[in-house]
């Protein structure tokens, strides 16, 4: 867990959840988000 | 029977060989005139710069991809362009001096028909004082240098392993340096090295940068949606900074390094320093220093060069306020005015003006990034110019093809962690890179093709992409079925 400082720096950031921390790391997601990254990478490719 | 010469064989260069050598039958000559021996796909030294992977895995030798591709290599830098010719030559041509070891230090006169000047930059680590490998910061600029920063690093996670706590300061070391990203790339690749070998806790790692904000990139930052918002690149790059336990400076214009301490002074005109046991500080960028001569021997390199060193290409280059400043200011086609037969593609073509908003502090110094036009960019242009110069070469009656940066998008994937399961890879998608906010006034950029997202895929990706284009890069069968 990250330890915030009141008023300082790395107080008002937004930082991930639990559940945010898995998913970036579930093999099962993160292959579904490997398929749909590499397809808008594509279409940006495409363009050119 | 055409003859066309092309200064470096970095992304840029190397593909437009590739293509060129492709499209064109072999009674045109190809030749590719480039001071290094090896290819390095410069994405991945970062994790050289880790230690992660060594320099052989991200080079290979130049000269046999392209005596397989017919097309002649001369291991050589680049000194002037005669464009006109000179009294002995009626072809215009470029004098080049040897590297090559064995012929070190010998000139030669290579005539061209088409020349494409990608030489890539010159890294200006002397801009501030005590900058760069062989003073006192780091950098992975090249195999060498990452190399190098890997080798150190090495040594302070043992120093930390015996009970050490030790400063890592990773940025920018001038306040008009480019190529944030891979900065950005180095700091949390180096923070999960440090976890890795458990000395986390021992380290204070602060990133230090000439951004406005953190997550600018020197393309003004993004505007994404994320979880129901549309929300700016700085909050991403925030969140993530905060997650990872790093502190950051921003806004700041380096002016000194010293073996254990940093002065910088920042956009609000304070300035002040940092203490450091490592110092990993990427240098500004400029031309390689290319001299023009006309026939007569007359200097002409400010006709073909900006006074950063980069080459003038269709470009709006009018000095204008931020305000003025439009898409079409950037170059559609990288030729070069004067002469038709001349293109600069990837860092060596001279940019109109920024696209992060240009800033001083109150002392006059300026502290924002340069704009970046390195890897995806620099091969669409290579490949869209040696069309276009293949068209010329063929007689066909057709435009020059086009490659704006203002209508281009851009797949831009940083490593966050290299590791198989435990990685980790911010990817990041953009159209256009040149924000147009006549066109998309909410965001600057098209929202559907405009995104950012963070976990193990962009790893996955980015470690495929490693392979891909070195693949690519060595002409492999199919070779051209790897897009840009």
């Amino acid at each position: 867990m990250v330890k915030r400082n009141p008023y300082e720096q790395n107080y008002y950031p937004p930082v991930p959840t639990k559940l945010t921390r898995w998913s970036r790391v579930s093999l099962l997601w993160q292959s579904f988000r490997f398929i749909v990254l590499n397809i808008k990478i594509l279409r940006m490719v495409r363009k050119h | 029977m055409a003859k066309l010469v092309i200064l470096g064989a970095g992304i840029a260069g190397h593909t437009a060989a590739l293509h060129a050598r492709r499209k064109l039958g072999r009674e045109h000559e190809i030749i590719v005139i480039a001071p290094n021996s090896k290819w390095n796909w410069i994405p991945s030294n970062i994790w050289v710069g880790v230690g992660w992977m060594k320099p052989e895995q991200v080079t290979f030798e130049l000269a046999p991809v392209y005596k397989k591709q017919h097309i002649t290599f001369k291991q050589a830098r680049a000194v002037s362009i005669h464009p006109q010719g000179d009294s002995s030559h009626a072809q215009p041509f470029v004098s080049i001096e040897y590297t090559l070891p064995g012929k070190a230090g010998q000139t030669e006169q290579v005539a061209y028909d088409y020349l494409i000047n990608a030489t890539g930059p010159k890294l200006n680590f002397a801009a501030t004082e005590g900058l760069g490998p062989e003073k006192n910061s780091l950098s992975v600029c090249t195999y060498g240098h990452a190399e190098q920063t890997a080798g150190i690093l090495k040594e302070h996670i043992e120093r930390m392993k015996k009970g050490e706590h030790l400063k890592f300061v990773v940025g920018t070391g001038h306040g008009m340096c480019t190529c944030q990203g891979a900065a950005f790339e180095y700091i949390f690749n180096l923070e999960f090295e440090l976890q890795k070998a458990g000395v986390r806790d021992k380290a204070t790692i602060t990133w230090l940068s000439n951004e406005v904000e953190l997550g600018d990139f020197g393309i003004g930052g993004m505007l994404l949606k994320r979880g129901g918002y549309i929300t700016h690149s700085r909050i991403f790059a925030e969140s993530l900074f905060t997650e990872r336990g790093l502190d950051w400076i921003t806004q700041a214009h380096v002016t000194k390094v010293e073996k254990n301490r940093t002065h910088y002074e920042l956009l609000n005109g304070e300035t002040g320093t940092i203490e450091h046991d490592f110092a990993m500080l990427l240098p500004p960028f400029s031309g390689v220093g290319l001299k023009a001569f006309d026939k007569e021997g007359t200097d002409i390199t400010s006709d073909l060069f900006a006074a950063n060193g980069f080459m003038k290409v269709d470009a709006d280059y009018t000095p204008k306020p931020y305000d003025q400043w439009k898409p079409s200011d950037w170059p559609k086609t990288y030729q070069n005015p004067l002469y038709k037969n001349i293109f600069a593609v990837g860092i060596a073509f001279a940019p109109p003006h920024g696209i992060s908003k240009p800033m001083k502090n109150p002392n006059g110094t300026p502290i924002n990034p340069t704009p970046p036009r390195t890897g995806m960019p620099s091969g669409v242009m290579g490949r869209i110019v040696a069309y276009s110069i293949v068209d010329l070469i063929k007689s066909r009656n057709k435009p020059l093809r086009e490659a704006s940066m203002a209508n281009m998008g851009a797949a831009c994937i940083a490593s966050a962690g290299a590791g198989l399961f435990n990685g980790s890879g911010v990817s990041m998608t953009m159209y256009p890179i040149i924000p147009d906010f006549d066109k998309y006034p909410e965001t600057g950029r098209d929202i559907k093709y405009t995104t950012g997202e963070i976990g193990l895929a962009g790893h996955w990706i980015k470690h495929a992409l490693h392979y891909a284009f070195i693949y690519k890069a060595k002409a492999l069968p199919l070779w051209m079925a790897v897009p840009e």
